[in-house]
């Protein structure tokens, strides 16, 4: 297949590894740095090991917390390649055409992220091949989370492979053959809808739990989703665009805020919409709510942080509505952390943890993670960044060396 | 350990293992080995003090089938396994059953909330029985103190304590319910817990891979999960277990209320309805017209909890 000999996978290989790890002292350090928060939450979670999930801050009252918060909120991240994909393959959009790559690479990072915090949230992580078809037992298709298994590693194989075919053909100056890849472009998009779909009906499928019951919590998972997520792949674009010689176009940010308000705004009315269906009849299945937003019985460990994620989401996206700066990168990046932060909080804490409380026996206890779990919790997050870093960096590099050869 | 028990543990184990295949054999040998080095890195470095045997049946152990893929041969070795395995860590024996539901029966069960005074012997005999953690104080049933014009326990008071009973209050005990259409059982991403044909819900533990989509799926509140290594102080340790009932469980697995399977497949009543002293408590099969529970169902005004879900438990409540 290659046209030269002296190229071919094994000079792919060693060129990508060297353009992923080369850089400046600031790089270095910036490594360094996220390699300690992963060496830390290695450390932690082999201490969660051996003493068992016992000291983690769940009970069988809150029997999820903060990991599988975590998983749920970068199943969305994950999402956020679809917002760049449909526009630049489908709409054959040249400018976010340009950009689609990083969203794939982010995309890649969220999907490590979600398998790596499930499995930090497993009894018997050594058990995982009971899970595993045909090896394993496999509750094929009465689970829910084994469809989520399936969706979630199709959607990590798409997201891989797609972009890989198209950088190795690159590397050796070819235009990548469409048809060899634009089917599995096709398929990622309705994929990528599937993984939300399907985590939220982990949890809409339960009527155990009424506060997760509700026919809204994947449609309002997708919104939140595709808000949240070009919010991430926009503060990825304005690092590049700040510290790259990766052109970056302001075009580019013109589209990505248009897509961010929209979704944010949708969500933002169906928030509204949860809300008022909550609190105009207060119902028994009204208590999760009540706890979260206003607390129950004296519990209210979850009060400050939903109204901040509130105040942040409203926040983010009224600056991203009214630009007065005309896509200035620093005003769009408080934007984004701002509409992520929020996002964040509410789809992770603020959607998992209530779901528990009241217990089905009317318990109300409160959750907080401890110290151990927030460590392995960073050391998951360091992974997916250094995963995104590791992928852009030779990415971008042959992009660049294609552009130029193709000038 | 003195080393005449050991020679006999180990003969016997051999004579367990001499029974199958030369390629067992030979996994053994090879198991023993690889055992060592994971089991090292796994309990840092501390190789010396597990001897090889129990290295070696750990490693099969791991490498077992879901219980209900086993053929029946499969299932006696387990249990034979296991139960060697408890006489190296402990040198005790127990006995570890893998008896299989009898022909037409169906469990069933009643809570007389009438006469019930919240004396949780029923509680106690359950710990007892089924080997619970005492360090977590694991309880599968719990007894709730209600106040009248009340019927649905999540209003009750689940954590009283005082003297009881207490003038103009009921009480109600909760436990797994055994639902016909049990939530739990659709969730489990491994099939590694399931209803019986006696309907009686079980986990095999050794399939359970922790995930806790089950507990998020019960509405009832009827699963329980070993967050730490369970405790029970040896001479504590119900010796008569079932494999899908109170053998020990390990950390990391799911639990839950089994109807006391190694008692009640044997014809027994269940601990919590043996030891109740006031009667309220009634077990029987479903299936025989003659039995109590059939009695309690025809004759007394009963209810179920959360009935608008659709679970169908095999538990009902029932006022005199």
């Amino acid at each position: 297949m290659t046209t030269n000999p002296q190229k071919g996978i094994s000079a792919f290989v060693s060129d990508c590894m060297r353009w992923a790890l080369s850089g400046g002292i600031g790089f270095k350090i910036y490594l360094v740095a996220l390699l300690t928060v992963i060496g830390v939450g290695a450390f932690a979670y082999i201490k969660q090991f051996q003493e068992g999930l016992i000291i983690t801050g769940m009970s069988d009252i809150v029997s999820w917390g903060l990991y599988i918060s975590n998983f749920t909120f970068f199943v969305g991240v994950a999402a956020a390649a679809v917002m760049l994909i449909v526009p630049a393959y489908i709409l054959k959009d040249k400018d976010l055409h340009e950009v689609v790559i990083i969203g794939e690479c982010v995309a890649v990072g969220a999907l490590i992220m979600c398998l790596m915090f499930i499995t930090m949230d497993m009894g018997g992580p050594f058990k995982v091949w009971h899970m595993m078809p045909i090896i394993g037992l496999f509750n094929w298709p009465s689970s829910i989370l084994t469809w989520d298994v399936l969706v979630l590693n199709g959607y990590l194989a798409l997201n891989s492979l797609v972009p890989l075919y198209i950088l190795y053909c690159n590397y050796h100056n070819r235009a990548p053959v469409g048809w060899k890849y634009k089917p599995f472009v096709f398929l990622s998009i309705f994929w990528a809808v599937s993984i939300h779909m399907t985590t939220a009906f982990l949890y809409q499928g339960l009527p155990a739990r009424p506060f997760w019951n509700n026919p809204l919590l994947g449609p309002r998972f997708l919104a939140s989703a595709f808000a949240a997520g070009p919010a991430v792949i926009m503060m990825v674009l304005i690092v590049i665009k700040q510290k790259t010689q990766y052109p970056v176009d302001i075009q580019i940010f013109f589209k990505l805020k248009r897509i961010i308000v929209v979704s944010a705004i949708i969500n933002l009315l169906m928030l509204f919409s949860e809300i008022f269906k909550e609190f105009y009849t207060f119902t028994h299945h009204s208590l999760s709510a009540q706890y979260l937003f206003f607390g129950l019985d004296g519990h209210d460990s979850l009060v400050p942080w939903i109204w901040t994620a509130i105040g942040l989401n409203i926040l983010g996206t009224l600056l991203f509505s009214f630009d007065p700066t005309k896509c200035n990168p620093r005003y769009l990046m408080v934007a984004a952390i701002s509409l992520f932060t929020g996002i964040w909080i509410e789809k992770g804490f603020g959607l998992i943890i209530p779901g528990f409380i009241p217990s089905p026996m009317g318990e109300v206890v409160d959750y907080s993670p401890t110290t151990n779990e927030i460590l392995i919790t960073l050391g998951v997050l360091a992974t997916g960044i250094l995963v995104v870093t590791l992928l852009i960096k030779p990415a971008l590099a042959i992009l660049i060396k294609f552009k130029k050869a193709t000038a | 350990m003195n080393s005449s028990t050991k020679e006999e543990g180990q003969m016997k184990t051999k004579e367990i293992l001499e029974t199958k295949s030369s390629r067992r054999a030979f996994m053994k040998k090879l198991s023993i080995a690889a055992a060592a080095g994971s089991a090292g890195l796994v309990t840092g470095g501390c190789v010396s003090l597990e001897s090889s045997e129990e290295m070696g049946l750990k490693w099969e152990e791991y490498f077992k089938k879901n219980y209900r893929l086993m053929t029946q041969e499969e299932k006696d070795e387990t249990v034979a396994r296991l139960e060697r395995l408890f006489k190296l860590q402990h040198n005790e024996n127990v006995q570890i059953s893998n008896q299989e539901p009898q022909e037409n029966v169906l469990f069933g069960y009643a809570f007389n909330i009438s006469r019930c005074k919240g004396y949780m012997d029923c509680v106690e005999a359950c710990v007892q029985e089924n080997n619970l953690d005492r360090k977590a104080k694991t309880q599968y049933i719990r007894i709730f103190e209600m106040e009248p014009g009340q019927l649905d326990p999540t209003s009750g008071d689940g954590k009283y304590h005082h003297e009881v009973p207490v003038e103009n209050k009921f009480y109600m005990g909760v436990q797994c319910y055994h639902c016909e259409n049990a939530p739990c059982t659709k969730a489990c991403p491994t099939k590694a817990t399931w209803r019986e044909p006696d309907g009686i819900i079980v986990v095999d533990y050794d399939w359970c891979i922790g995930c806790r989509y089950c507990l998020a799926a019960c509405p009832y509140w009827g699963r329980r999960f070993n967050w730490g290594e369970p405790e029970v102080a040896e001479e504590e340790i119900t010796k008569k277990q079932h494999y899908l009932g109170n053998r020990m469980r390990m950390k990391g697995v799911m639990e839950k209320c089994t109807f006391c399977i190694q008692r009640t497949r044997q014809g027994k009543l269940p601990a919590c309805a043996e030891a109740c002293p006031t009667g309220s408590r009634v077990f029987g099969n479903l299936l025989d017209p003659n039995s109590e529970i059939r009695y309690v169902l025809k004759h007394k005004k009963v209810f179920r909890f959360k009935e608008e879900l659709g679970t169908d438990p095999k538990f009902w409540y029932f006022i005199d």
